[in-house]
């Protein structure tokens, strides 16, 4: 409901602030929820005069649904790493180069070469992070950087685990704990995989996106979540830890892209380039509590973010790992894993 | 459909009294003629297209390839086994469908259970009070049906409102676990389809004749007769109204199950949506889609047999 709400309601505030002074141009904006801020958009309109619109989705998926019915109307999208291949592949990205705008300079070099986009030709980073796990340090103290956490917890844990509901992050870190390639085909790797999931499940209490949630109205001492919630986490809870699991660690890269056929093209364009100003860029960290992938934007960030143990990982925790859609064939055994672990 | 029922014009009517009965029989027809296109374009159309989806081939990521294939109804009972490559009985999908089925008949027998001596006592009342119960029995209706299951989940959980009391007054030691169980969930669904049982079954009670009652009494029936004899028969309508308006979005329900039960086990819901998400099979859902259907048809079609059918005075 809440991350439903408030994008609604800023796009509300904002269309009754901008007042009877029409804006010359509009620009549609199909985001994930509770994830944009209103003080960027605002930003934007005022510098370009242009009616801003948004709308969101919970899921990658749900967005590629939507979009492939074609015609949405959406000009921009903000699709994850490995959906932004499978978008440029199917032909629904248009090639706007963001490589050739005039702000291209302030992205990080590491960003640029990504699988998913290589060159950056048709996506900027919106914000990046990890997926992993975080702790309720003052009901558990061993060490948590390990998945074992997760699949195979001590006594004091069984029973107070939340899961994403989430299959292939919970793939991904069961294949990580058993030192397994991502994506791995191998039927004997499956079955370790699978035999594994089985035998956590017992200790598993709830599988929910809503970690915040769970982990501070004390439902869980241990949730799956990504860096940017552990750190919105810490913020009610102190003692809430995010843990570096010392076998690997997803990451992810959200990316702001333009619809092929888009309506307003130019302002989607001029959308692109604004996000990759670092002041800009720092608006979206601040209110989402997740690095972007622009250089210079923690001038404008207060220091307690850029060196918060969610966003700067630790000396010797693991390079985080960017996995590509899996091939078909490994999904659907996958698909067959998860729905057999919770039938 | 009022056009097929109107009776053939009796022979000895003038003639254009016959006609003008047939002219307004056309009209009837042309008046339902809205609803049967919004039947058709938003019902009927999307069921062929579900129809059409779940004998195709999935697509690599999402979508459908337009290859003729049953693999999605056969994936329903067989799969090939993960280990072996051999095609073999895979129960999961048959047991997500009996867990929502159990808890689609708990729940209805509940609120029938619940539902009835509620609606009784509503349709005694004196008629100028009635109004106001039928008032309190949709007031839940009014807020949002995410809102009220997430307050369930702070009255049940285990640093929950039922908890802190219990433990304030030294009844318990350790909380109940009520949360993320199955009593959670059949709670949750009992309150969010009670009033659909309420109303139809009040509706059926109140236009019971209640001298009717009185009469049996007079001749001697025990209070068990009368209920059984009398006020059941004659309010059937409403229990069968009420049954299935409870029974079918119960079977589908699925936010009330996955915020209350945790998510731990699948419902047919979450099965479906799955498959249109990270499962990346729209013909797997389709055929999902499409057996929930058929089973709901049949259920249907056996249940309305066997109640109409036992009418004592029918």
């Amino acid at each position: 409901m809440k991350p439903k709400l408030i994008p609604a309601l800023a796009a509300l505030g904002l269309a009754l602030a901008a007042g009877p002074a029409l804006a010359k141009g509009e620009l549609h904006i199909y985001n994930w929820g509770d994830y944009t801020n209103p003080k960027l958009i605002e930003k934007f309109e005022k510098k370009y005069d242009v009616k801003v619109t948004q709308d969101d989705y919970d899921s990658n998926e749900t967005m590629l649904a939507k979009v492939r019915t074609g015609n949405t109307g959406y000009d921009i999208v903000v699709p994850s790493d490995y959906t932004v291949k499978i978008m440029i592949d199917e032909g629904l990205l248009a090639k706007t180069e963001p490589d050739q705008m005039s702000n291209f300079k302030n992205m990080k070099p590491e960003y640029v070469d990504v699988y998913w986009d290589k060159g950056r030709h048709y996506s900027v980073p919106w914000q990046i992070g990890t997926t992993a796990f975080a702790v309720d340090t003052d009901k558990y103290k061993g060490d948590i950087d390990t998945y074992a956490i997760l699949f195979d917890p001590p006594d004091a844990l069984k029973g107070q685990i939340n899961m994403l509901d989430d299959m292939n992050s919970i793939m991904h870190a069961a294949e990580r704990y058993l030192g397994i390639p991502r994506c791995s085909a191998d039927k004997a790797n499956l079955k370790k995989v699978n035999d594994l999931l089985v035998k956590a499940k017992p200790n598993w209490k709830t599988f929910s996106y809503d970690t915040i949630t769970k982990m501070t109205s004390g439902d869980v001492i241990v949730t799956q979540t990504w860096n940017g919630a552990a750190y919105r986490m810490r913020q009610k809870m102190p003692s809430v830890k995010y843990a570096y699991p010392k076998e690997g660690i997803e990451g992810w890269m959200d990316n702001v892209a333009v619809l092929k056929g888009a309506p307003n093209m130019e302002n989607a364009k001029l959308f692109q380039n604004f996000i990759m100003e670092p002041e800009n860029a720092a608006l979206i960290s601040e209110f989402a509590g997740y690095d972007n992938g622009i250089k210079g934007s923690e001038k404008f960030l207060p220091a307690s973010f850029a060196d918060a143990p969610e966003i700067k990982r630790p000396e010797g925790a693991p390079t985080p790992e960017f996995v590509p859609p899996c091939p078909p064939a490994v999904v659907k055994i996958y698909n067959q894993i998860w729905t057999n672990l919770r039938k | 459909m009022a056009a097929t029922d109107t009776p053939p014009p009796a022979p000895s009517l003038p003639s254009f009294e016959a006609e003008a009965q047939t002219r307004a029989a056309r009209r009837n027809r042309l008046l339902t003629l809205p609803a049967l296109l919004i039947i058709g374009i938003f019902g009927v159309l999307p069921l062929l297209i579900i129809l059409v989806y779940s004998f195709l081939e999935a697509g690599p990521y999402g979508g459908v390839v337009w290859n003729f294939s049953t693999e999605a109804y056969v994936n329903f009972l067989f799969q090939a086994d993960i280990f072996s490559d051999k095609l073999t009985f895979a129960p999961a999908y048959l047991l997500i469908y009996l867990r929502s089925f159990l808890f689609a008949v708990a729940t209805t027998l509940v609120c029938l259970i619940l539902g009835f001596p509620t609606a009784y006592f509503m349709a005694t009342r004196p008629p100028r009070q009635r109004n106001l119960w039928v008032l309190l029995i949709t007031i839940p209706f009014w807020s949002n049906l995410l809102v009220r299951t997430l307050a369930i989940m702070f009255i049940i959980r285990d640093e929950g409102l039922i908890n802190s009391i219990l433990m304030g007054m030294g009844v318990i030691d350790h909380p109940i676990t009520m949360l993320y169980t199955n009593f959670a969930v059949l709670l949750g669904l009992l309150y969010a389809f009670l009033p659909f049982m309420v109303l139809p079954l009040y509706a059926s009670l109140e236009k019971l004749d209640f001298r009717l009652v009185e009469a049996a009494y007079d001749l001697y029936a025990t209070r068990w007769r009368v209920l059984w004899r009398v006020i059941v028969p004659a309010s059937l309508p409403g229990i069968v109204a009420g049954c299935l308006l409870v029974f079918i979005p119960t079977l589908g329900a699925y936010v009330t199950p996955l915020i209350l039960g945790g998510g731990t086990h699948l419902m047919i819901g979450d099965l479906i949506a799955q498959q249109f998400g990270s499962g990346r099979n729209w013909p797997l859902g389709s055929s999902q889609a499409l057996i929930l259907m058929a089973v709901v048809l049949i259920a249907l079609f056996v249940y309305v047999r066997n109640t109409t059918g036992r009418t004592p005075h029918g």
